[in-house]
């Protein structure tokens, strides 16, 4: 058995932390012992980039898929790839870009495992042009309480894509088998813009979204206004080899180490009104009002944040929230409100992400679906916040819409049900390849998404 | 379980018929609690504030009849409050509390006795047993109500102040060996409060409200600070009163 200790975890907003045992298997042999043998719940866990607490069960076993390290090799002409659930996208992406491959679909960070790119059903800035993660994805191999099976789109679809968004809760993901994009160099073309309130933001992506691969907005919440919901616009796609000529090899493009790092917990008022609104604002001025066809690096387009390690200290001690959730496209007025609410509320938060969904998949707990998704970042601390987001979740659950599982740390139970209609299709898939609920999370706890209350 | 505010779905409330613990009940059901044992005495009592949070939406509330002047009914106490809510239990709240009439105490070995058996003995056993039970889940948070009135005791109410203050001492040690078990804990030390234990007595300086004691109490969940008071202040107030010389402290009205 791989190596096995007693630690507390916390998500990446380092709240609701809890105590539990962590194992590292290295192999499915291992895997299906466990779940033969478990007491007091199991769930996997990646590279702890969910916000609150999916990949964690106080008093139960942590599966750590960190020893699932298995990698291809890339099949050139087709772009499959078979991967280990523990392979970070990180990984993945040093070897493939050399190789003129890019992942799929890629969050803003590339600290995120195979295992929980499907378990999240996760998206990236090109949703509207290639859906989310699992579309990519043929097949996986998935070590169920009830043993281990091979599942894909034909061969037991419900398991299939009950997997993807499912949060865990179907069982360990051992490997999977994905379709990577085919790319002439490790650059990005971009063309950013500039707006000066929320409406000019969304009428420019309803404009012009779909000419461009990746499209997001990054919009400002701390304003009010004629300026409410300010932001800049970028959008790109990969860049033709012959654009970025002389420009270095594709290894000089690849992600390297981060270049700095939050050693410690900052103190819990740093990131406040005052200091968000500065940065806000400052980042605002920054950006260009109008470049077309900048030329970026891969990292510099997609993956920001991973530039500082554990940027999440910066919160401090009490943590933070990150609040996403899709409304239909008819509905977009909800966006408006949920800026001008927060705006109102004087709580602080960060450049928010906006951007466009494309249509959903056939997951009945993947969270995207078609239309206008926005994400906040906010402090853990105002006393106003938690009643201000439950108004928000009841604002969003009657638009149709839906908060999403990988960043909730806050919501409750009778949220899901109404923003989750698939709920009831999922519990059955739950029931038929885990019927003595081996699988749970501190997360499935809080939501009751196995709907069976106290166990 | 908790969420990012530190808000329970489930709670075990020893002292249920207290206001502070009342008031503390009524604001975390309107968030997220869900489940509730309540331990205390009176069925009468217990009764009311079990039909009261029903009505406000709670699936479940267990009544747990235990009495805090027998030391002995503690250990039972805590297992049947534990059988009763079932796992996981996301918020033990102490808040028993005797606050007696120092006059009649003065001279009297049995109300003495008493005085420590409620507010110290009683409590200590019961976080004893609470204290192996959370460690075991792996997570849970404790919050015991303690006192200003037990960081330097005073003729008015010395004998409640002095069997706080060993439960507050009691706590500080508790929290400290609780640290990387997973499990929190919280000792909130409130000013005079005007509750049916203080009608009866001339208000203090910074006294404060049952309410508003809930209020830093629900609040405070998402803090990570151990000690709390309320109101806030009397935090930089006691760091003041706590070293005036004896016979400016005798002379302080209150």
């Amino acid at each position: 058995m791989g190596e096995q200790h007693r630690s507390s975890v916390a998500g990446w907003g380092n709240t609701a932390r809890a105590n539990q045992t962590i194992v590292t298997p290295t192999s499915e042999a291992e895997i299906e012992q466990l779940l033969t043998t478990a007491s007091g719940g199991v769930i996997a866990r990646g590279l702890g980039r969910s916000y609150g607490d999916p990949a964690q069960v106080a008093g139960g076993i942590v599966l750590s898929n960190a020893a699932l390290q298995e990698f291809g090799p890339i099949d050139r002409t087709s772009g499959l790839v078979t991967l280990g659930s523990g392979v970070s996208i990180d990984t993945l992406l040093s070897v493939a870009i050399p190789h003129g491959f890019f992942v799929p679909v890629t969050p803003g960070t590339r600290q995120v495992t195979i295992g929980g790119a499907i378990a999240s059903d996760i998206h990236g800035k090109n949703h509207h042009i290639d859906g989310s993660f699992m579309n990519h994805v043929l097949s996986l191999d998935l070590a169920t309480p009830t043993g281990l099976v091979h599942v894909s789109a034909t061969q037991d679809p419900d398991l299939f894509w009950a997997t993807a968004g499912g949060m865990g809760l179907t069982g360990i993901i051992v490997r999977a088998t994905i379709k990577l994009l085919k790319i002439d160099s490790a650059y990005v073309s971009v063309d950013t813009t500039r707006h000066n309130n929320l409406d000019d933001v969304m009428a420019a992506m309803i404009e012009g979204d779909h000419r461009y691969r990746y499209s997001v907005a990054w919009v400002d919440c701390m304003t009010s206004g004629a300026r409410l919901g300010r932001g800049v616009l970028t959008r790109g796609d990969h860049a033709p080899a012959d654009l970025v000529q002389g420009r270095g090899s594709a290894d000089e493009a690849i992600p390297t180490k981060p270049r700095l790092s939050v050693p410690f917990d900052a103190p819990s008022g740093l990131l406040n009104r005052l200091s968000i609104t500065a940065f806000n604002e400052a980042w605002f001025r920054r950006a260009p009002k109008n470049k077309i066809g900048g030329i970026e690096r891969i990292s510099t387009f997609f993956h920001p944040l991973d530039g500082v390690a554990n940027w999440n200290r910066l919160y401090g001690q009490r943590g933070f929230v990150q609040y996403q959730f899709v409304v239909p496209d008819d509905e977009a007025e909800t966006i408006r409100l949920a800026i001008e609410r927060l705006s109102t509320s004087k709580v602080p938060s960060f450049l928010a992400v906006l951007k466009r969904f494309g249509p959903g998949n056939l997951s009945p707990m993947s969270f995207p679906t078609p239309g206008w998704t926005l994400a906040l970042d906010l402090p853990v601390g105002p006393s106003a916040l938690p009643q201000v987001l439950d108004e928000l979740d009841d604002l969003v659950a009657a638009a149709g819409g839906r908060i999403y599982f990988a960043k909730d740390s806050r919501m409750s139970p009778s949220s899901v049900a109404k923003m989750y209609p698939g709920l009831e299709a999922f519990r059955t898939v739950l029931d038929r390849v885990d019927p003595e609920g081996v699988m749970v999370s501190d997360l499935a706890r809080r939501l009751n998404l196995r709907g069976t209350p106290h166990a | 379980m908790r969420d990012a505010f530190g808000q329970p779905q489930s709670a075990i409330i020893f002292g249920g018929t207290s206001e502070i613990a009342q008031a503390t009940l009524r604001q975390l059901v309107a968030k997220r609690l869900d489940r509730v044992v309540l331990v205390g005495r009176s069925a009468e009592a217990l009764g009311a504030m079990k039909d009261e949070l029903l009505a406000s939406g709670c699936s479940s509330v267990e009544l747990v009849f235990s009495n805090a002047a027998d030391q002995s009914s503690a250990a039972r106490a805590v297992d049947e409050a534990f059988s009763a809510l079932g796992q996981p239990v996301d918020l033990v709240l102490m808040a028993v509390g005797l606050l007696g009439d120092q006059a009649k105490d003065d001279d009297s070995p049995n109300r003495t006795a008493e005085m420590f058996t409620v507010n110290t003995t009683w409590p200590a056993a019961i976080l004893a047993g609470v204290r192996g039970r959370l460690v075991t889940q792996g997570y849970g948070h404790i919050v015991v109500l303690s006192t200003v009135a037990g960081i330097r005791t005073r003729k008015a109410n010395y004998t409640y102040g002095a069997g706080k203050m060993g439960l507050d001492g009691f706590c500080r040690g508790l929290a400290a060996s609780l640290s990387g078990t997973g499990v929190t804990m919280q000792i909130v030390r409130p000013g005079f409060v005007t509750t049916k234990m203080t009608a009866h007595l001339d208000k203090a300086p910074f006294s404060t409200t049952a309410d508003a004691v809930a209020t830093v109490i629900v609040e405070g969940l998402s803090k990570k600070t151990t000690v709390l008071y309320a109101p806030s202040v009397l935090k930089y107030v006691f760091v003041l009163l706590r070293h005036l010389p004896e016979f400016i402290w005798r002379r302080l009205p209150g």
